[in-house]
């Protein structure tokens, strides 16, 4: 299916839940209300003409310093959607504040996402409401802080940990 | 003329000499480094002529730790302990700029230089280092294995 016509789709489900949509290089995009998307990512799994059957990847993006962007919500949750029956895509986002970095987890759709969400959480400090098992995927328990978050010191240097026993 | 000084001078000079040509290696690779260490060991470059030609695998059985590549904190607890397990005498080589002081990757996740962990005998430079400069190395710390006061 065309990518302009998913989002004309998933809009006309959702209505104002999709807070905006827009499409460049061929990649078509909506963001969507934090609230609604649990139900716009079962939609997009289980409507039979969209049928998303893969989650592709779902990671964040920091926005602190980025221009135009300081004063938006700061994290942006992304998850890119692929369909393998019908050889199409779909990109959505969900934005969250710093002090409520909170996203509804998407474990029970897609179990990749465990992995994926585990790993946004180690490197974003961006928590899923409803995982699992939400711990560090790689870094280490004692390490401190959110290493992709824009605000982690380059130079800042972790205490190093002794051997387990 | 002091017999027993003169007998223990000639000894360490033995035990050293016999010591620095049987360089067991542990190659604890971690990252690119280890094709550079590769064309050493093999026969074009052939450390073997310098007897350091059999890498064992178990710290137990080997003299010279040679850390190859890129360390990260999680692996760090695991060369602390693989250094540990290791009998003495035993020696420590650096290999690449990535172990000597982290190389370019100043950032979150690599230890910032392997002295952090554990003494270092001989930093090797380069990213990764020639097998020329791995040779040269490897002669240092043959003269300083030789030198040393031998424990035995």
């Amino acid at each position: 299916m065309d990518g302009a016509r998913i989002l004309e789709l998933v809009q006309a489900r959702f209505g104002r839940a999709v807070v905006e949509t827009h499409a460049r290089h061929g990649d078509h995009t909506a963001v969507v209300d934090r609230a609604a998307l649990p139900e716009v990512l079962r939609h997009c799994r289980d409507e039979p003409g969209l049928a998303f059957d893969v989650l592709m990847d779902l990671t964040a993006v920091d926005y602190l310093k980025y221009p135009g962007r300081e004063d938006g919500p700061r994290f942006e949750v992304v998850y890119h959607l692929y369909s393998i029956a019908e050889n199409h895509r779909l990109r959505l986002k969900v934005r969250v504040d710093e002090d409520d970095a909170v996203v509804p987890t998407a474990v029970g759709l897609w179990p990749i996402a465990n992995w994926l969400e585990r790993e946004v959480w180690d490197m974003f400090g961006v928590r899923f409401d409803g995982h699992p098992d939400l711990r560090r995927l790689l870094m280490y328990e004692e390490f401190s802080g959110h290493p992709l978050r824009k605000d982690y010191p380059v130079s800042r240097r972790q205490p190093l940990i002794g051997p387990r026993i | 003329m002091g017999v027993g000084s003169f007998f223990t001078s000639k000894l360490d000079e033995a035990i050293g000499w016999a010591r620095k040509y049987s360089i067991f290696q542990y190659p604890f690779v971690t990252a690119c480094c280890g094709m550079e260490y590769m064309a050493t060991a093999c026969s074009h470059y052939d450390v073997d002529r310098f007897g350091a030609g059999l890498p064992r695998f178990s710290p137990r059985q080997a003299d010279v730790l040679f850390v190859v590549g890129t360390i990260s904190h999680k692996m760090a607890p695991v060369l602390k302990r693989v250094y540990d397990q290791m009998t003495e005498p035993k020696w420590v080589v650096a290999f690449g700029v990535c172990t000597c002081t982290g190389g370019f990757y100043d950032n979150y996740a690599t230890v910032q230089g392997i002295d952090t962990i554990i003494p270092v005998d001989v930093y090797i430079p380069g990213c990764p280092p020639r097998p020329e400069s791995v040779i040269d190395g490897l002669m240092k710390l043959q003269d300083k294995i030789a030198a040393q006061t031998q424990r035995f």
